[in-house]
């Protein structure tokens, strides 16, 4: 998959693997998830922003979200670090404290793009379902356009 | 118990086709090469996780689809697939712009190194 759109996929119980292949070299996209400079113009989806990360093994990484409808805060740890490879990180959602999700994000450069492939694994389902329970209301409408384009997924 | 069911490919295969219709045990084991007991396990799997249900009919039973657990599905994939393809979408204008301008992408680096 190398179109520029997420590809989120349900793996057994406690998976959730998104793709999302981006149009710039694979030590830039490397740059902008580890330098907290370049996190704060992109992670908060163009609201204001307040973050840290201490981008070492063991170091903590907190996030603060200020969007219209709120604050959304969330926090975690390094785990692992494979320079422009690999990073293992918790996830945690400060509204479920409590509830964490280990991230692995892989990096794959291919024909001057870079693929970017996130595994979440959540302790037990009731966490990964509540994760996006919270907040973000989906319409009748769109939602049978999710079904559609969900049954379609079945097919492949 | 639907997640799981739903992680088994032929599975995910019997539901695409009962998304066109109701079909009989026979039917839908038709384009798989294994055995009637297997296909009916499946579908066993598959009513108890409410995702089909089962006509009375003792000879036929034909298998029809329930939509409403899969639409919950679909619509939470949908709310998360949101929340991270926003987030993208901006990094990807930020990457643009990074490479736009090589000059603003050594002053973010720049101001990055002078933080830590």
């Amino acid at each position: 998959m190398t179109e520029k759109t997420l590809d989120v996929q349900l793996v057994g119980d406690l998976d959730i693997v998104m793709t999302r292949a981006f149009d710039a070299p694979l030590d830039l996209l490397w740059e902008v998830h580890t330098q907290v400079e370049h996190l704060r113009k992109w992670w908060a989806r163009g609201n204001p922003m307040d973050a840290e990360l201490d981008f070492r093994p063991g170091g903590k990484w907190r996030i603060v979200e200020h969007a219209p409808d709120g604050d959304w805060a969330f926090r975690g740890e390094i785990r692992e670090i494979v320079p422009k490879q690999l990073i293992v990180q918790t996830f945690e959602f400060e509204g479920m404290p409590g509830h964490i999700a280990v991230e692995r994000l892989t990096f794959t450069e291919k024909d001057g793009k870079t693929v970017l492939v996130t595994t979440s694994t959540f302790a037990n389902r009731e966490d990964r379902d509540g994760m996006v329970q919270s907040g973000m209301e989906v319409g009748a409408n769109e939602s049978y356009q999710a079904l559609e384009a969900y049954l379609k997924t079945l097919q492949a | 118990m639907v997640f799981s069911a739903l992680a088994d490919p032929t599975r995910r295969a019997i539901l695409a086709r009962l998304a066109d219709g109701e079909a009989t045990v026979n039917q839908l084991a038709e384009p798989f090469p294994i055995s009637l007991q297997a296909v009916s396990k499946h579908l066993k799997v598959l009513e108890q996780a409410g995702l089909i249900s089962r006509g009375r009919d003792a000879q036929w039973r034909p298998c029809k689809l329930e939509a409403a657990p899969l639409r919950d599905i679909a619509e939470w994939t949908e709310r998360y697939r949101r929340f991270w393809d926003e987030r993208y979408d901006r990094l990807d204008s930020y990457l643009q712009e990074l490479q736009a301008t090589d000059g603003s992408a050594h002053a973010a680096r720049d101001t990055a190194e002078q933080e830590k």
